[in-house]
């Protein structure tokens, strides 16, 4: 059970930095999964009045604040209008309506687990974070680092580039509402395609697509200086050929991991069906839905 | 928070319920029994109201939680509890050197019960990740996390044994106590980790077998299930004005506890009550007296009301879930399909303790086998303990294993053959007047099962829709079908009992022993009552369940409530009619066989004379020594099953190996249906469990011991965007020994769903899945072998 | 610390701890109609509302509804009784003890939405997980609940079901 001694809600964000650097205090988002946590605290620091429930959105961007709610994402018309309802699909299936009014963006993103479908999504996205102290960067590198007990910054905004990309969501659950036995999203940009592959049971990643002269170059995050390498041909005489090539090259670009909902063999099979699957709708323009 | 209201008048609502009830009834020709009337406490429970064992605690209960061994299996050497004792609030604490020695089972069975004595209240030996090593009691919850964190338990960590199929004559013993014992001829034996064994046999089943053209031998594995009742296990306890220790439980089985409570304090029964208040449901779950013992054993010793409260955590790890089963099924077939014999093995993990153990292994052969007229058949089991958590009774009891195998077995033969299902069932199934060898000999008398089977294919379109349709997609919907049946009362062996009285002016209080936990049995059994006095279903009162005041009934579980506490009740009221008719024979001064009861008003069909029962309730209250009540028990020798068929369809992604299911359908004979609202949502959500058992819910174990599902974000069990369409009808069959022909219900109708979804699973995509639940991954593995190497 | 915060339109003024959650408070205070189910945020027995959303109790610090309205089926009484005999008309309550904060949350669900279809239905309502029921009657109940006053379009009621 999560104890904690003393309960302060700032009113600015440098206080609530001020009161999170101690190790024993503690950031509270939605509450969903640190309640479950066996820890005792001194502080609980509550972000609820900083402003940062608010999604914001311009010609170029969104900003979504930390403290927005899932079910905020869930229903926004401007992201789901933008990006083919994926934020409809990603979130639909977490639970049930009471805890999506109550988990946040920010928890998600923060938190960088592996089942989140929040971060899954956004990653297929042209997504940006802002810290309070490590200011803004690509969340892909932010979901890179391991969460650290040491790390005590405060994410204020998750942003999501206009960038007329169109995408789709897709993941595979043991029943409806369970956490995803594996998450995809993928994106066409104007460059290419950009998938995200999440639960794996690893928290998500991202890879990025293009085909140049026949073949698939491909860009990870992480591998040596992120540079575009080739990684197969197409053979334009088969029908969804390229779609397939393109679904291989995307989902051999991670690792699959077992666990209690999957083996790592059947998710790296699924990633590649389901990163198929995500092509052909996104080529056909069919909404995320699995009905 | 109460909003006003008027004190004088009628409470808002009851009208309404009133008026509705009238109309139902008034729809079923005036009678009670087949009307769906509102339950008795709906409204208390749709509103709200503070009606469960939580919510009517004093509020100055002790918190009793208690310390869980982290080993699978261990000595307790030492356990050091001085630093926690001095911890502010902490009242007691409690380890195995202070309590009583002598064994008993949790299970909530008759005396002599056939699950082994094999408990203590702590035990120096602990035999499964969370065995309880010590209960601690405080002030506050905080207090007692405190006190538990401080407590120092050194254990020698023993080899254990955690895989069922290595348990039997192992060299490392679960119980090598010397006070174990067994009181029933179950073939336990201790030193063998046996905690059942036996074999039944009806012809020369391996001779027939031999002469079979077509013989299906397969293994099929059910994993333990957890009940997953809302409310988990709690219970208080207090002492009475008379130092008699009182304990309000959640519980399904209140003089079982009582017994069970006596064996564990060891102190005499008549020191003890049990309350039940309403329940948040049961299933099995609270037919073991899971907790009660340890908010007892604090009040027994520190004379403090004491509470316990199982988190969910507690309730997925060291609870009574259903026991493991692997179900050996040969069965042997002619050319047509005339199905000739049938060979069943069980072997049955009870886990630690054995609680129902020796019971529910039964029901894997005698309520699946007898489903066929076979010529001959054998039925062996075995059941072991194992370092895993103790097994209980899970609503189908042990029929849900056994017909998951024997129904899959059954459709693997109509698979063989090229033939329907449907059609070789209707070859080979149990009839109404047959004789069935293995259900005890017991004549099936009533039986609607070949009716259940037509109605069933209609729902679902059969015809059009085996064995699978091609959407196009890459998604194929196939069907599948099931049967199944059950018992009503453990014959010769339950009780149950009912008293009634008439009060001013001429009311009914009907005190049951049976326990109500959301079923409504309160209600049926109302209903039942109603009908036998001829009176208005509000003019009875029902209250329930208090070892002080309810007459003795063996409680809610066996699907026996109808069927038995509702024959007590019939044979109740003629007691009762009596009564009334000799009571009003002297104040009216004539004969009581002159006159008649209509339920109002008893008239002299001569004389024309007329007394009302108003008058009687009144008028017995001055200068009368007859009381106006009646009690009466009821015991059956036979045990009539309920019959059932049941079919899905489901929808299968060739590529992912998805499956979802689209439709169940059930046809069902109950007998009479005494409540056909209530009826069916016992229906639709025994099989909304079964769809759960065969698609999500699984219990699996880590190298040491641990239970991975341990909170409900992993024990799937389903939410209704899950369970897809599901449809009840019923082809009531008329019972002659039960009250206005009813049978039972209550767990039937879990059985059906794994067996059909397989086999829709089959016939969409050639998937043969003989261990649950049904997953993704497991279909796909079947679809694309060569994907799959591993 | 001392909270003070609308309760069933009533201000109330407490002290609580730091730690302490809105399930264990409004329990404290007599509103026994919220039920801790599982304590993962799986079941949705604890739904209340606050400041008119459903949300989880057993995940919300109760220092968080400071100055903010909160409201349980005790606050909700008429509406329970109504929506509640269209699920005890069904048969469909069983055990009862998840029918609070599945009501809670039908109660919501109709401020929310507008003229929801049956999946619509399904999908808001899935977080409230119930044992006994199969789900059926409650989505029956619903249906009837929803159209009350005759304007709905009513869900496909199939002929099978419900004689």
């Amino acid at each position: 059970m999560f104890q904690a001694k003393e309960y302060v809600k700032p009113a600015s964000l440098e206080e609530a930095y001020r009161l999170c650097q101690k190790r024993s205090s503690v950031t509270v988002g939605g509450m969903m999964w640190l309640k479950m946590e066996n820890v005792r605290k001194q502080t609980i620091v509550d972000l609820s009045d900083l402003g940062l429930d608010q999604i914001r959105e311009d010609e170029k961007e969104f900003q979504i604040g930390a403290m927005v709610t899932l079910r905020m994402l869930e229903t926004h018309e401007g992201l789901n209008k933008e990006f083919n309802g994926i934020f409809r699909e990603c979130t639909r299936h977490i639970v049930g309506v009471q805890f999506r009014n109550g988990a946040t963006v920010g928890g998600s993103v923060y938190g960088r687990f592996g089942f989140s479908d929040i971060l899954t999504a956004l990653m297929a996205l042209d997504t940006e974070v802002e810290l309070y102290q490590g200011g803004r960067m690509p969340l892909a590198e932010f979901a890179a680092r391991t969460p650290k007990v040491t790390e005590r910054d405060i994410l204020m905004y998750v942003y999501v580039k206009k960038d007329h990309r169109k995408a789709a969501y897709l993941s595979e659950r043991r029943s409806s509402t369970d956490f995803p036995l594996l998450a995809c999203c993928g994106a066409k940009t104007l460059w290419g395609w950009q998938f995200a592959v999440g639960a794996r049971p690893g928290r998500a990643e991202q890879v990025s697509l293009r085909i140049k002269a026949g073949q698939i170059e491909r860009k990870i995050l992480g591998e040596k200086g992120v540079c575009w390498t080739a990684v197969c041909g197409i053979s334009p005489d088969k029908n969804n050929s390229a779609a397939e090539a393109l679904a291989e090259a995307a989902a051999s670009a991670f690792h699959y991991g077992t666990n209690l909902t999957g083996s790592g063999a059947y998710r790296a099979y699924l990633a590649k069906v389901l990163t198929g699957r995500l092509i052909r709708q996104i080529e056909t323009g069919e909404e995320s839905t699995d009905r | 928070m109460r909003t006003g209201r008027r004190f004088n008048g009628p409470v808002k609502g009851n009208e309404e319920e009133q008026k509705f009830n009238q109309r139902a009834v008034e729809e079923h020709g005036g009678k009670l029994v087949g009307a769906g009337v509102i339950k008795k406490d709906a409204m208390a429970l749709v509103t709200g109201k503070p009606v469960y064992t939580d919510d009517i605690a004093p509020e100055n209960c002790l918190v009793v939680k208690v310390l869980r061994s982290p080993h699978a299996h261990a000595l307790i050497q030492d356990i050091d509890i001085s630093a926690a004792e001095k911890v502010p609030g902490i009242e007691c604490i409690i380890t195995w050197k202070d309590v009583p020695q002598k064994r008993f089972t949790l299970a909530g069975q008759t005396y002599p019960e056939p699950s082994p004595y094999d408990r203590l209240i702590l035990d120096q030996r602990v035999r499964f990740v969370g065995d309880p090593a010590a209960i601690v009691a405080g002030e506050t919850e905080e207090a007692v996390d405190h006190a538990m964190k401080l407590i120092r338990v050194k254990y020698q960590v023993l080899e254990a044994i955690l895989d069922f199929h290595e348990a039997k004559d192992n060299h490392i013993l679960i119980h090598p106590e010397d006070n174990w014992k067994s009181l029933a001829p179950v073939g336990a034996d201790n030193s063998r980790n046996l905690c059942a064994s036996a074999c039944d046999e009806h012809g020369d089943v391996d001779g027939i077998l031999k002469g079979c053209a077509h013989v299906i031998d397969e293994t099929y594995h059910v994993k333990a299930n957890q009940q997953a009742m809302m409310e988990t296990f709690r219970a208080y306890s207090y002492l009475d004005t008379y130092g008699r220790l009182n304990v309000v439980s959640s519980t399904q089985v209140p003089f079982h506890v009582r017994r069970i409570l006596g064996h564990a304090l060891d102190i005499p029964k008549s020191k003890i009550r049990v309350i039940k208040p309403r329940i948040g449901g049961g299933f099995g779950a609270k037919q073991t007296a899971v907790m009660e013992m340890y908010p007892a054993v604090v009040t027994w010793m520190t004379g403090r009301a004491a509470k316990m409260v199982y988190s969910r955590y507690e309730s997925l790890i060291a609870s009574s879930p259903r026991h493991e089963m692997e179900v050996r099924v040969r069965l042997g077939a002619d050319e047509e399909g005339m199905i000739q014999a049938i060979d069943v093995y069980t072997l049955s993990n009870t886990g630690a303790y054995g609680e129902h153990g020796p019971t529910t292994v039964g029901l894997s052969g005698h309520k699946s086998i007898p489903l066929y007229r076979s010529k001959a058949f054998r039925f062996a089991y075995d059941v072991v303990y194992t370092n895993r958590m103790s097994a209980g009774a899970y609503r189908g009891y042990g029929a849900t294993q056994g017909i998951f195998a024997v129904e899959s077995a059954v459709n693997e033969l109509a698979d063989r053959l090229s033939m329907d299902p449907v059609v070789l069932r209707e070859k080979n199934m149990v009839r109404q007047g047959d004789v069935m060898p293995a259900y005890y000999g017991e004549t099936a008398a009533s039986c609607a099962l070949d009716k259940c089977m037509a109605r069933a294919a209609e729902m679902i379109g059969w015809k059009d829709k085996f064995p699978c349709r091609d959407m196009g997609n890459g998604k194929v919907r196939g069907v599948g079908v099931a049967m199944a049946m059950q018992g009503s009362s453990i014959s010769n062996v339950d009780v149950g009992s009912v008293s009634m009285k008439i009060n001013d002016d001429g009311f009914y209080v009907l005190t049951v022993g049976c326990t109500d936990m959301g079923t409504g049995c309160d209600t049926i059994l109302a209903q039942i009552a109603a009908d036998c006095m001829d009176c208005s279903y509000e003019d009875i009162v029902v209250y329930g369940t208090d070892t002080d005041l309810s007459p003795y009934d063996s409680g809610s579980y066996a699907s026996s409530t109808t069927y038995l506490t509702g024959m007590a009740v019939v044979k109740t009221c003629q007691v009762l009619r009596e009564k009334i008719l000799k009571k009003a024979a002297e104040y009216l001064s004539c004969s009581p066989d002159d006159l008649e009861f209509d339920g109002k008003l008893v008239r002299n069909l001569g004389t024309g004379q007329e007394i009302s029962l108003k008058e009687i309730g009144n008028r017995s209250m001055s200068f009368n020594e007859d009381a106006l009540s009646a009690c009466e028990s009821h015991t059956s020798p036979v045990s009539p099953p309920p019959f059932m068929t049941g079919m899905a369809e489901v929808e299968v992604d060739l590529e992912t190996g998805h499956v979802e299911l689209l439709d169940y359908v059930a046809a069902v004979d109950c007998g009479t249906v005494v409540n056909p609202n209530l009826a069916r949502v016992q229906t639709e959500g025994g099989l909304a469990q079964g769809i759960g058992m065969a698609l999500y819910e699984d219990v699996t174990y880590s190298k040491t011991g641990r239970v991975y599902e341990n909170s409900l974000m992993q024990y799937k069990i389903p939410t209704r965007l899950d369970v897809g369409k599901i449809r009840v009808e019923f082809e009531p069959s008329y019972e002659p020994t039960g009250p206005f022909g009813a049978k039972s219900i209550g767990e039937i109708v879990i059985n059906t769903p794994s067996p059909a979804i397989a086999s829709a699973v089959y016939h969409a995509c050639g998937a043969r899945i003989r261990e649950l639940p049904i997953t993704a991954e497991k279909v796909c593995r079947k679809i694309h072998p060569e994907i799959f190497k591993d | 610390m001392t909270l003070e915060f609308q309760l069933n339109g009533k201000m109330v003024r407490t002290e609580i701890q730091a730690d302490t959650l809105l399930l264990d408070l409004v329990r404290s205070l007599g509103c026994f109609s919220v039920k801790r189910g599982c304590g993962t945020a799986n079941c949705g027995l604890c739904t209340v509302m606050v400041e008119g959303k459903p949300v989880l109790s057993c995940s919300v610090l109760a220092a968080r509804v400071q100055g903010k309205n909160v409201t349980t089926l005790e606050g909700l009484q008429e509406e329970a009784e109504e929506a509640g005999r269209f699920l005890a008309q069904e048969g469909g309550e069983q055990c009862g003890y998840c029918s609070p904060g599945f009501l809670m949350n039908v109660i919501a669900m109709e401020r929310e939405l507008v003229n929801p279809g049956e999946e619509e239905i399904k999908e808001y309502l899935a977080g409230n997980l119930c044992r006994c029921s199969g789900y059926m009657s409650q989505l029956r109940a619903v249906e009837k609940y929803l159209n009350r006053k005759g304007e709905r379009k009513c869900g496909q009621e199939d002929a099978s079901m419900g004689r």
